[in-house]
């Protein structure tokens, strides 16, 4: 395995690892706020995570472009979006769950 | 891999089962999202990426988004019906009771049946004899005087374009027939129902050039790698439905005959080639030598257009009105 596989395959696996956190975090969190959170952040880091590797192991610097790309629309578009949710759920009358401790 | 494949084998029937079997219906839409998101995969998988792309994008997004779309318009009045005629938990309430008695050994009949009909086709499935790969040989060896490098290309709009002609004249008539509804496009939930929202506004701004970009790229890159005029369409038809859900266009004010013309233009222009060769002699749909890769791109931006129109309309559900009273800037009567 060169380098480039090595570097490449440990940051897919930490890439896999946030979503993980991030899933945990979707099913565990009592309200749709924090919610939001664990997709929004932990979620994109993870895919900005798994582009790097991907992009490591590109066949060329344009797929490496392409896929630095869609990371970049996936932020734009999952931020817009968890705005979105947020926005719609305050205006529904969803309130920040208080935890107990 | 193998493991990859496993699990998406035992998720999609299991997600299938639960899109059909919850009972709210906006989590019925958003697992149909996510079951269109791992068929996708599979036929990524499968080594189909047109498929895949198709799928993603027609199946998975544009569905979906029709299906919330639905849901935006009739979901205040289905709350108002269970809200009345549900037990206080607010479950569905349960009709069992008052069923004829012939209703469950009909279901069990039915079931019996389909189990038997399903059970034929995997006997069938499995003793199938194994591929042999010839069509992919002929296709392989017919590439060079198809006009593009691509090999899905060349069978959808050459070797079997007769077959994507009448795809399109399908689309066409589905266009047509939703427009013939005639739904009242000012109902509550059609049409710009975001259009106070400032940052879906400005992101709109910044996403709708991309998106027509990309457009773009897929029907450009269709003919040496997986695109195509079908993705590039449902990418533009995306891109006019967020103009329109964000009021950036009003529906109201679009020309109908312009919309009307966009709308035939794919089928229009493929008709025009496929007969026109006719003229010199040759049978429908034989492009002239030479010119393949040209009338290719041609009929594919042609019918990625109508697509495009195709598809938003689907959203937008009714033909602009031609002549609006209140509005008095509309053009194209």
């Amino acid at each position: 395995m060169t380098l480039a596989d090595l570097a490449s395959t440990a940051l897919v696996l930490g890439g896999s690892f946030f979503f993980l956190a991030g899933t945990v975090g979707l099913l565990r969190f009592p309200d749709v706020y924090c919610r939001l959170h664990a997709l929004c952040k932990a979620d994109n880091l993870g895919l900005g995570l798994i582009v790097l590797g991907l992009a490591v192991a590109a066949p060329g610097p344009m797929a490496a472009a392409k896929l630095i790309l869609i990371w970049v629309l996936v932020l734009l578009a999952s931020g817009l979006s968890a705005y979105l949710v947020a926005r719609a759920a305050w205006e529904r009358g969803v309130r920040a769950s208080r935890g107990e401790g | 891999m193998w493991l990859l494949d496993a699990a998406l084998a035992i998720a999609m029937p299991i997600l299938a089962w639960r899109v059909l079997t919850v009972t709210d219906l906006f989590k019925a839409v958003v697992l149909f999202i996510a079951t269109g998101l791992l068929i996708a995969l599979g036929y990524a998988r499968l080594q189909a990426p047109d498929v895949a792309l198709a799928e993603a994008a027609i199946g998975a997004a544009l569905t979906g988004a029709l299906f919330l779309d639905l849901l935006g318009s009739i979901g205040p009045r289905l709350e108002a019906e269970r809200d009345s005629s549900s037990s206080p938990d607010g479950s569905v309430p349960d009709h069992r009771g008052t069923e004829p008695h012939w209703a469950t050994p009909l279901r069990l009949l039915l079931g019996l049946l389909i189990a038997g009909l399903g059970g034929v086709l995997a006997w069938a499935l499995v003793t199938l004899p194994a591929p042999r790969g010839e069509i992919a040989r002929q296709v392989e060896a017919a590439m060079p005087e198809s006009g593009v490098s691509h090999a899905v290309t060349a069978v959808l709009l050459n070797f079997r374009a007769y077959d994507t002609l009448l795809e399109i004249g399908v689309l066409v008539l589905a266009a047509v027939a939703v427009w013939s509804l005639r739904l009242d496009p000012t109902a509550p939930g059609a049409g710009a129902v975001a259009e106070d929202e400032p940052v879906l506004v400005h992101a709109a701004a910044i996403l709708i050039p991309c998106m027509v970009m990309v457009a773009g790229y897929l029907l450009w890159a269709g003919a040496h790698r997986p695109g195509g005029a079908f993705q590039a369409g449902a990418v533009l038809a995306a891109a006019v439905e967020l103009l329109l859900l964000t009021g950036l266009v009003r529906a109201h004010t679009l020309p109908p005959a312009g919309l009307g013309a966009l709308l035939m233009l794919g089928f229009a222009v493929f008709l025009a080639v496929a007969g026109g060769v006719m003229a010199t002699g040759a049978p429908l749909l034989t492009y002239p030598a030479g010119w393949e890769y040209e009338l290719i791109l041609l009929i594919e931006t042609s019918l990625t257009l109508s697509i495009g129109v195709i598809l938003a309309a689907l959203f937008a559900g009714a033909l602009p009105p031609r002549s609006v009273s209140h509005d008095t800037t509309n053009e194209g009567r």
